[in-house]
C-alpha cells in the first residue's frame, strides 16, 4: 500500500510504539532486531557486487536489490530503537553493535560468493521473507506491519528477479547448472534456521504481533521445491541444520564484515557523517 | 547513395540551422565515428567510474550515507546502459564498445584511475567530478545528435543530484571533528586538479574540438567550460571554508572570472596514456568482472535459445 512509505514514525511523536508490557517490548526488540540484521547484512554482501556484476543490468538490479534491502532494514531497526526506548537509532544499531549482538540468519552473513551463490542464498532467503513479510502485514502493531506492508511488495520482485535468475543457471548450459546446484547444495544446511522459533517468537505470536513461522516453512519448501525442479535442479537433502545467529553465534564471517562496515563510526567516535 | 559532398553540405547545412540529426538520418561517416568515440568514452567512463565510489559503498558511515551512495552508483550503471544504447543507433553494438574499453583500445574518463582514500573522497567526487560532468553535459545536451542530447538532459538531472550529495557530504565533513575537517582539506587537495584536467586540454591543443564544434557538437571550447566551473567552484569550497589549493587563484573584475594557475598537463598526459595510480586496477578489475561473468552471460543466452527452440517453428519464422 502507497500509505505505508514512511510507516515508523519518528522518534518523540505520539502514537509511534503501543503501550507494551517490559517482556513483550524486549521481545519485540529482539523481533525487530531479527528482521533488521537479516536485511541490513545481506544487502551489505549484495552491494559488493557494485561494478563487479556478469552484466550491466545486473550491477543495477543487484544495486537496486541492496538498496530495498538496506531501507527495510533502516526501518526495522529505527524501530528496534523506539521501542527499546535507550536513545539509540538506527544507526547506534547498526554500526556500534559487536557481531555476537547482531541477530541475522546464518545464511545471508556467507560471503557473496560466486553469482550461482548469490541467486541461490537470495532466492531461499527471500522466499522466506515473502512469506514472513505476509504475515507481518497482519500485526497488531500498526508501524511493524506498516513497514513489512512496504517491504512485501519489494520482496515480491526480489524472488521474482532471483526465480528468474535460478530458472536461467539450472537450466542453461552444464556449467551454470552443476554451479547452482553445488549453491544449493552448500547453503542447504542455513535454510533450517529461517523457521527456527524460540521464546521470542512465543511470546509476540501469542499477543498477534508476529506470525508463527513455523507454519511458514511447508509453503516455502513447496514453492522452492517448484522452481528448483522447473530448474532442472535437485533439492538438496535436509541433514543438520546450521543455526546460532539468532542468539549472536555467528559464523567467523560477520566479524569481518562488520569490522569494514563499521570502521567509521568506530574510529571516529561521536562525528556526525 | 547520395553524392558525398553535396550530401555533406546539406548536413551542414541543417546543423548551422540548428537541426538535430536522428540515427536513419544521412551523416558523414567522421560524424559518425566521433560520436561513437564520444558515446562510448562517456559510458565507459561511467561504468569505470562505478569502481572508484564503489570502494566505499561497504564502508560508508551511515545508513543514509550508504544508500546514497549506492543509489548514486546505480545512476551511474544506468547512465553507461543509456549510453550504450544511444551508441547502438550509430551501429556499433555494445559488445564491440565494452570490448574496446577491455582491451584498453578506448578512453575512459583519466580521473577514474585516481584512488578514493577516504569517505571524503566521495564527497569530493560528488562535488568535484559530477559538478564539472554537469557543466560539460549541460553543453552537450544542445549537441546536434538527438539520441546523445536527449540521454544528456536526462543524465544531467540525476548529476545534479549527486553533485548536490556530494557537497553536503564536504559540508558536514567541513563543520565537523577536526579529523573531519582534515579529511575533507585532503580530498579536495587532491581531486582539484584532475577535475579541471577533465575538460580535456586547452583549445590550441586539443585535436578532436575544431571539427565537433563546426558539427554542432560541441557548442562550447574546453577552456570555457572550464573557466565556468571554477567560477562555480571557488564560491562553495569558500562557503564551507575548504581551501582549493591553488595559491594563483584571484577574481578579475573585469573579466568577473576566477582565474587560476597552470594546469600540469604533463600528469594529465602521463594519467591519460596509462601512468596514473590506478590505470591497471581499474580495468583489471573490468577484466575480472567481464571473465567471471561470462559463464552467466552464456548461461542466460543457452536458457533463452532453448526457450525459443521450443515455443516452435512459428517464432523462427517472424
Amino acid at each position: 500500500m502507497a500509505s505505508t512509505a514512511h510507516p515508523a514514525k519518528r522518534k518523540g511523536e505520539p502514537g509511534a510504539v503501543p503501550a507494551l508490557d517490559p517482556a513483550l517490548r524486549a521481545a519485540l526488540v529482539q523481533y525487530l532486531l531479527r528482521l533488521g540484521d537479516d536485511r541490513l547484512v545481506l544487502g551489505h554482501r549484495l552491494s559488493e557486487w557494485c561494478g563487479h556484476a556478469p552484466i550491466l543490468e545486473e550491477d543495477i538490479a543487484l544495486a537496486n536489490i541492496a538498496l530495498d534491502l538496506i531501507g527495510e532494514a533502516t526501518l526495522f531497526l529505527r524501530l528496534a530503537g523506539e521501542t527499546e526506548g535507550a536513545g539509540r537509532d538506527e544507526d547506534a544499531l547498526a554500526y556500534l553493535r559487536e557481531a555476537i549482538d547482531y541477530r541475522n540468519v546464518l545464511l545471508v552473513e556467507l560471503p557473496r560468493g560466486d553469482f550461482a551463490v548469490t541467486i541461490v542464498r537470495h532466492f531461499l532467503f527471500g522466499v522466506a521473507a515473502y512469506y514472513q513479510l505476509e504475515g507481518l502485514t497482519r500485526s497488531t502493531h500498526p508501524a511493524l506491519a506498516g513497514i513489512a506492508a512496504k517491504a512485501l511488495k519489494e520482496t515480491r520482485y526480489h524472488v521474482r528477479h532471483a526465480g528468474e535468475w535460478l530458472l536461467k543457471l539450472g537450466d542453461g548450459t552444464a556449467e551454470s547448472h552443476g554451479r547452482a546446484q553445488a549453491a544449493l547444495d552448500d547453503l542447504w544446511r542455513y535454510t533450517g534456521e529461517m523457521f527456527l522459533t524460540d521464546a521470542v517468537d512465543e511470546i509476540l505470536v501469542g499477543a498477534g504481533l508476529v506470525p508463527d513461522l513455523a507454519p511458514l516453512e511447508a509453503p516455502w519448501r513447496a514453492q522452492v521445491t517448484d522452481v528448483v525442479r522447473r530448474a532442472t535442479l535437485r533439492v538438496p537433502e535436509s541433514g543438520y541444520m546450521q543455526r546460532g545467529g539468532r542468539v549472536g553465534r555467528h559464523t567467523e564471517h560477520l566479524g569481518h564484515l562488520l569490522a569494514e562496515m563499521q570502521i567509521l563510526q568506530r574510529s571516529n567516535p561521536g562525528a556526525t557523517w | 547513395m547520395p553524392d558525398d559532398a553535396a550530401a555533406q553540405r546539406e548536413f551542414e547545412a541543417r546543423i548551422a540551422a540548428g537541426e538535430t540529426v536522428e540515427p536513419k538520418d544521412w551523416m558523414p561517416e567522421r560524424y559518425r565515428k566521433q560520436l561513437i568515440r564520444m558515446m562510448s568514452q562517456h559510458a565507459h567512463s561511467e561504468i569505470v567510474g562505478m569502481l572508484p565510489e564503489g570502494n566505499w559503498i561497504t564502508r560508508a558511515p551511515t545508513l543514509r550515507r550508504k544508500m546514497g551512495l549506492l543509489a548514486k552508483v546505480q545512476d551511474e550503471a544506468g547512465h553507461g546502459l543509456y549510453i550504450y544504447c544511444g551508441a547502438e543507433t550509430l551501429g556499433v553494438s555494445r559488445a564491440e564498445l565494452i570490448d574496446q574499453l577491455l582491451t584498453g583500445k578506448a578512453k575512459y574518463a583519466s580521473i577514474f584511475n585516481y584512488p578514493t582514500l577516504t569517505w571524503a573522497d566521495i564527497g569530493a567526487i560528488g562535488w568535484f567530478v559530477d559538478g564539472a560532468a554537469i557543466v560539460n553535459q549541460t553543453m552537450l545536451a544542445k549537441a546536434s545528435y538527438g539520441p546523445y542530447a536527449r540521454a544528456m538532459i536526462r543524465i544531467c538531472k540525476e548529476e545534479n543530484f549527486h553533485k548536490r550529495q556530494g557537497y553536503e557530504i564536504m559540508a558536514t565533513l567541513a563543520a565537523g571533528t577536526p579529523a573531519q575537517k582534515r579529511m575533507a582539506q585532503d580530498a579536495v587537495d587532491r581531486w582539484w586538479w584532475p577535475s579541471l584536467m577533465m575538460f580535456g586540454p586547452s583549445d590550441k591543443d586539443s585535436p578532436n574540438s575544431a571539427e565537433l564544434t563546426r558539427w554542432g557538437v560541441k557548442r562550447k571550447s574546453n577552456d570555457e567550460l572550464r573557466q565556468r566551473f571554477v567560477n562555480l567552484t571557488v564560491a562553495q569550497a569558500r562557503a564551507i571554508d575548504l581551501t582549493l589549493p591553488d595559491p594563483a587563484l584571484r577574481y578579475d573584475e573585469a573579466t568577473k572570472d576566477w582565474h587560476f594557475g597552470p594546469i600540469d598537463w604533463a600528469e594529465f598526459d602521463r594519467v591519460i596514456h596509462g601512468d596514473g595510480p590506478l590505470n591497471r586496477e581499474r580495468l583489471a578489475a573490468r577484466n575480472e568482472a567481464h571473465a567471471s561473468g561470462a559463464w552467466v552471460r552464456e548461461a542466460a543466452a543457452a536458457y533463452a535459445a532453448k526457450r525459443a527452440a521450443e515455443s516452435g517453428g512459428s517464432a523462427a519464422a517472424a
